[in-house]
């Protein structure tokens, strides 16, 4: 047991240690970073030229992927130690994108210092994961905006514990297996050029990883197991598991984005079935039309929530 | 010949699998803000039902009945693999905003259901047509959908301006696929009230 403990010490060392030198190795290079989202700051080290500095004609910004699409400035600005200079542009910057600050003839003291200095503007690794989590729990909601998995929402929200208990499995088996998924997606999927082969593989994995959550349950916590035995099954044939490492593979996600991913989507889902059950335990007593008994109102009522989870778009912390 | 009209038919109205028997919800709101898209995830998903059916009912006697689902699952992603490939080729721009759901019909109840009720016990032809009506059903409920929701939200039809304003911009938005499916399916219960006097029993939502 001490042995396995040691086990899971090291393993979140070693986690937590790429989480924060991530960035850090990054760093070798000239950087800058986001103000706001039309604003970036970049630093000399050295106080340069007020003239030369507000020459926008001397700085060109683009996004990395796209070299020759230039972003045009507004203005350029330096602070009161003339060591840091501010660019302004007139449309918003993709924050979640890296860009590439080309400054050219720096100039300090009426002589060129350097002919051309890059700066690398991007998002730490920690706001992007951030920004991931957000995104998959709230703005764009499993459910709510991407309807995925509708099946198991309308049938397991009727009971308060059920809907909690169903999250909470939802949850791990999300996180473990997008993070299986994404291992073998990038390292004999993409290896053996197999890419098409993704659906089967994927389904294949979730199928394998249910069945050894049933019968671990079934030894380690037969209590849970009876509570849960029923819906566990169904995780198999569930869009929003399989839609997770999908996306990742996608959208070319790390192992990092991957498991951040899985859980932003994991606790969304707990997050709407736990809300839709409050909902329909008071909907029991309540008197609705005959018509509109059973799955159509629920469907009224889940829309009412996607209207309000409109009201997290936009919503950004970093 | 007349039992294969009736299985089409039946997939169609009486048995249709999203407003009847409210299986495979998440595609039926996810697609439908235009037409187009619910006709083209339609197609694909007849096409998968149908060659799956028949896949079943012709090896129907070799799969052991233990491991029939798994078996089932690795026949229904070959098929939506292979249409996951054709669909770039034949509409690559409205291909992109549904290609997400084209890979997941491998989780559609509606063709798991299919084969277990229907191509495991059946000959080939009636399951080519069980499957045939199915997949239409599920097509027309896309279609409908979708049109209600484009022609309210957009003020269009199959990318066609017919109002040439916006009356209900909530429609397009994603709460308004919930709604438009409540009001859907309320409809067809009160339908069926009119028309046989009784109430039908709610669908299991699967």
């Amino acid at each position: 047991m001490s042995i396995n403990y040691h086990l899971i010490k090291i393993a979140l060392a070693v986690a937590l240690s790429l989480l924060i030198c991530g960035p850090v190795a990054a760093q070798s290079t000239e950087t800058g970073s986001f103000k706001k989202d039309k604003e970036i700051e970049i630093n000399f080290g050295v106080p340069v030229d007020q003239a030369w500095a507000q020459n926008t004609a001397n700085f060109s910004v683009y996004e990395k992927p796209d070299p020759d699409i230039k972003v045009p400035i507004e203005s350029v600005s330096l602070d009161a130690r003339k060591t840091s200079a501010t660019l302004k542009f007139k449309d918003a910057l993709n924050t979640s994108s890296e860009y590439i600050v080309e400054a050219k003839d720096v100039t300090a003291g009426g002589k060129i210092l350097k002919g051309r200095v890059e700066f690398l503007v991007k998002k730490g690794q920690v706001q992007v994961l951030f920004g991931i989590f957000l995104g998959a729990m709230l703005i764009n909601n499993f459910v709510f905006t991407k309807y995925l998995g509708l099946c198991i929402f309308f049938g397991v929200s009727q009971k308060k514990d059920a809907a909690i208990g169903m999250g909470i499995t939802f949850t791990i088996v999300m996180v473990l297996s997008a993070i299986m998924c994404w291992a073998l997606f990038s390292y004999v999927l993409q290896a053996l050029h197999l890419g098409f082969l993704k659906v089967i593989v994927f389904i294949g994995t979730v199928a394998i990883f249910v069945q050894a959550v049933d019968t671990m349950l079934r030894k380690v916590n037969p209590f849970l197991f009876k509570k849960l035995g029923v819906y566990l099954v169904l995780i198999v044939t569930n869009c929003i598991i399989l839609a997770v490492p999908l996306i990742n593979a996608d959208s070319g996600n790390g192992p990092f984005a991957s498991l951040t991913l899985g859980l932003g989507a994991g606790i969304g889902f707990a997050l709407a079935l736990f809300l839709m059950s409050c909902v329909r335990e008071k909907l029991e007593v309540c008197r609705v039309p005959p018509t509109f008994q059973g799955l159509p109102i629920a469907f009224i009522v889940t829309g009412l929530f996607a209207l309000a989870f409109l009201g997290f778009s936009g919503l950004a912390i970093f | 010949m007349n039992r294969n009209a009736t299985l089409l038919w039946n997939g169609l109205i009486p048995e249709n699998p999203i407003f009847r028997l409210a299986l495979s919800l998440c595609p039926a709101v996810a697609v439908t803000t235009s037409v187009k898209n619910g006709l083209l995830l339609g197609l694909a998903v007849v096409f998968v039902q149908v060659f799956s059916s028949c896949t079943v009912s012709i090896f129907k006697s070799f799969i052991h009945p233990r491991i029939r689902i798994p078996a089932y699952v690795i026949i229904i992603a070959l098929w939506v693999t292979v249409i996951d490939m054709i669909l770039p080729v034949i509409s690559p721009d409205v291909y992109k905003q549904v290609a997400l759901f084209v890979k997941l019909i491998v989780v559609f109840a509606i063709i798991i259901s299919r084969l277990e009720l229907f191509a495991s016990k059946e000959p080939l032809v009636p399951s080519f047509f069980d499957g045939l009506g199915m997949g239409v059903g599920f097509t027309f409920g896309l279609c409908l959908i979708g049109a209600i929701r484009e022609f309210f939200g957009a003020g269009e039809l199959f990318g066609y301006d017919m109002l040439g304003f916006k009356p209900l911009l909530v429609m397009i938005l994603p709460a308004g696929g919930f709604f438009v499916i409540g009001f859907i399916m309320a409809t067809f219960n009160w339908l069926e009230y009119k028309i046989t006097g009784k109430l039908p029993k709610s669908g299991g939502g699967h």
